[in-house]
């Protein structure tokens, strides 16, 4: 009994030994976007500040544009040890990721408490078919910029409640020569411009899917098509919107050239910093505005979340990483690009400080989250409307012929 | 003629060779037509592989998105390649005449070949951008366009932009192949003809051309192959768009595989634009064989 009892323990110790000593060398390769949210500075200095607490540990830093994220984690998938150990993906892969065995399901290490005191949306971001494939980290949304100088010229005292209030406002404006264009968005033929489109389409209660089969030829999806290109046949919105990524929005609004332009939450510290922006103190935020009698405000899932590929050697470290990056003090420290997973850091002094209106704004739009569909073949769908969409607002054809031809791809699907 | 042993020989010493070759060559080869008809997708864990016989084919044959994509190849191979040979030799032709800087221009030119396609495609992009670019600068402060105006971003001018970009980068290599043969084209036979009444065009057509046909062809080839499967500069430029208007076949193969994950199905496209790559190749090699059977004619 003794001698079992030593072994265990002699076991027990050695296993402890080993993981130390695997703790003590270890390089993590980490994979994450320079677009958006948090800053390279911000991911630099979050990582020293692991690196620190946990010596021997190294992290090797890796920033692409957004666009190359979700090829450059297949691609790695293939490299066996040397590929990445922690990847930051987008809410609208983890069912593609889960199917095809990309990522580590990570539900196990996740501590029960985390469900309650994370929003749901942030939670979303990681989750497929009840598995969890990583930790959310970037809560983000579009909310609604303003140029608050031009509104009072143009003697609007509120920002819109609504869409159509939108277009009136930015008629009033374009009527007064204040701009030429009010209004600014991501347009080009990319995922970004699909994140408008979900959040126009959650605003007139529109819907992507119907018990599997395309859903957006009608109702709200049709609509938001339909007001996209009204604000570009009016004369509203500024027709490079449709080659413009987000931070051609922030540059072109930062120039004052813009009234409205719908970003992520990175823009609110950008627009309203002097070296950034030359409107930089008269830029306020609001949730995206809701259409009447159909919704109060409108908001994309435009989360990420932390991951471990399948085919990290150091799974335990990249959790000690992703564990880190995640909780709730690094992230209430930087709040400003980024807004926290957590339900509590909304009422941290330190969190609301200097942004008020972005964390009264946040509260409204994280509650009426919309996720974009949330099929495998995601990538695919996006493809498809992208280019139909793009051909609507390029006065290519309508958007019903539009519409209706992305439906008849999406179930060509294979 | 080699003995039996020399013959024996020969083939030993050209064995390694060839075998490296077979393996970095031929056997991706044969394993992308053995997944061009199977259903394998791209994932982390192992997944069941169906053969699918012509499924692929098919699916990629009735795809009119692919077929588009094709002519869209089709034309920018064509364009591109052809202004490049007329800009190649042309600039060529002018740097064979001596003038002072002559040395400086011929080191210049082979700048825009020097860069790396990415920078090339990032540089024009900034040149074509809508609100600042350098061209509507140019064009405005000329008065040749009353407003600002988006090239890359309007399907009508964004697959012609781009293949102007690549015309940029690659006329380079043309012209230099070009100016080389020019070199070797003999002084005596154009004093002659110029001493018979022949008009500089007439010298250039029935003289210099057809000296310089066979490198040109050799250059014209490389090139062709290049654009038929140009990528990264779309990537860069315009990642397809707008509206899939610059969306060209190797894009396809591209999304097929990496973003969508089938690589069985990509494997297919990717065979038929070898294919038909093959083809173009065919054509330019008879057209060479009768140009060397009709001698200088």
């Amino acid at each position: 009994m003794k001698a079992i009892k030593k072994l265990v323990l002699g076991s027990a110790l050695a296993t402890l030994a080993m993981a130390s000593t695997a703790m003590a060398d270890t390089t993590l390769n980490a994979l994450f976007m320079s677009q958006a949210a948090y800053s390279e500075d911000d991911i630099k200095s979050m990582t020293a500040q692991f690196e620190a607490a946990n010596p021997g540990v190294k992290v090797s830093l890796e920033f692409v544009p957004y666009e190359a994220l979700h090829d450059k984690i297949i691609a790695a998938a293939g490299a066996g040890d040397d590929g990445y150990d922690v990847v930051l993906f987008d809410v609208i892969w983890p069912a593609e990721f889960a199917t095809g065995g990309f990522l580590t399901d990570v539900s196990d290490r996740i501590p029960a408490e985390y469900t309650d005191e994370v929003f749901e949306g942030a939670w979303t971001t990681v989750e497929y078919e009840g598995k969890r494939y990583g930790m959310p980290w970037i809560l983000d949304t579009k909310y609604l910029f303003y140029n608050t100088e031009i509104l009072a010229e143009a003697g609007i005292s509120q920002p819109p409640k609504t869409w159509t209030e939108l277009m009136t406002q930015a008629r009033q404006i374009k009527e007064k020569g204040l701009v030429e264009y009010p209004l600014v968005w991501s347009w080009s033929q990319s995922e970004a411009m699909i994140c408008d489109f979900t959040t126009l389409t959650a605003a007139n209660d529109g819907k992507f899917f119907d018990a599997g089969e395309p859903a957006f030829t009608t109702g709200g999806a049709r609509d938001a098509v339909a007001f996209m290109k009204a604000t570009l046949d009016e004369g509203l919105t500024n027709p490079a919107s449709r080659e413009y990524f987000e931070e051609d929005v922030r540059r072109v609004f930062s120039n004052g050239e813009a009234a409205f332009a719908l970003n992520w939450t990175y823009m609110n510290a950008l627009a309203n910093d002097p070296k950034e922006s030359k409107v930089a103190g008269k830029v306020k935020v609001v949730s995206a505005p809701g259409v009447e009698g159909k919704s109060t405000a409108s908001s994309v899932n435009g989360s990420m979340g932390l991951g471990i590929p399948a085919n990290s050697p150091h799974a335990d470290e990249a959790w000690a990483y992703i564990s880190f990056l995640t909780q709730k003090d690094i992230q209430d420290d930087y709040a400003k690009l980024s807004l926290p997973i957590w339900k509590a850091s909304y009422s941290e002094p330190k969190v609301m400080e200097g942004q008020e209106d972005l964390i009264a704004a946040a509260r409204e739009s994280i509650a009426v989250m919309y996720p974009r569909p949330l099929v495998p073949s995601y990538t695919e769908v996006s493809d498809i409307l992208q280019k139909n969409i793009h051909k609507v607002l390029l006065n290519q054809t309508s958007a019903d012929e539009a519409l209706e031809a992305a439906a008849e791809r999406v179930k060509r699907i294979r | 003629m080699l003995g039996r042993r020399q013959k024996q020989e020969k083939w030993m010493l050209l064995a390694p060779a060839m075998f490296v070759l077979a393996l970095i060559t031929m056997v991706p080869l044969a394993n992308t037509l053995w997944l061009s008809f199977t259903d394998t997708r791209i994932t982390a864990i192992a997944a069941p592989v169906h053969f699918i016989g012509l499924e692929n084919y098919i699916y990629a044959l009735t795809d009119p998105d692919f077929q588009a994509a094709l002519y869209r190849t089709l034309y920018f191979t064509i364009v591109s390649v052809g202004l490049e040979g007329v800009l190649g030799i042309a600039v060529a032709v002018l740097l064979n005449q001596p003038f002072r800087g002559r040395l400086v221009l011929r080191a210049l030119i082979i700048l825009p070949w020097a860069v790396p396609t990415i920078v090339n495609a990032v540089a024009w992009r900034l040149i074509y951008q809508p609100d600042y670019g350098a061209l509507n600068s140019l064009l405005y402060q000329l008065g040749l366009i009353s407003d600002y105006r988006s090239w890359i971003g309007d399907p009508s001018t964004a697959m012609n932009m781009v293949i102007l970009a690549d015309v940029w980068k690659n006329f380079p290599l043309v012209a230099y192949v070009a100016l080389a043969a020019l070199q070797t084209v003999p002084d005596d036979l154009l004093k002659a003809a110029a001493i018979e009444g022949a008009s500089p065009w007439k010298r250039f057509r029935s003289i210099t051309l057809p000296w310089i046909a066979g490198p040109l062809l050799v250059v014209m080839v490389l090139r062709t192959i290049e654009a038929f499967r140009v990528f990264d500069i779309i990537y860069v430029m315009t990642s397809g768009g707008p509206a899939d208007s610059t969306k060209t076949a190797s894009f396809f193969i591209y999304q097929e595989y990496f973003n969508y994950l089938r690589s069985g199905s990509g494997a297919s496209y990717a065979v038929l634009v070898a294919g038909i790559s093959a083809v173009l190749i065919l054509v330019y090699y008879s057209a060479a064989k009768r140009q060397a059977a009709g001698g200088t004619a």
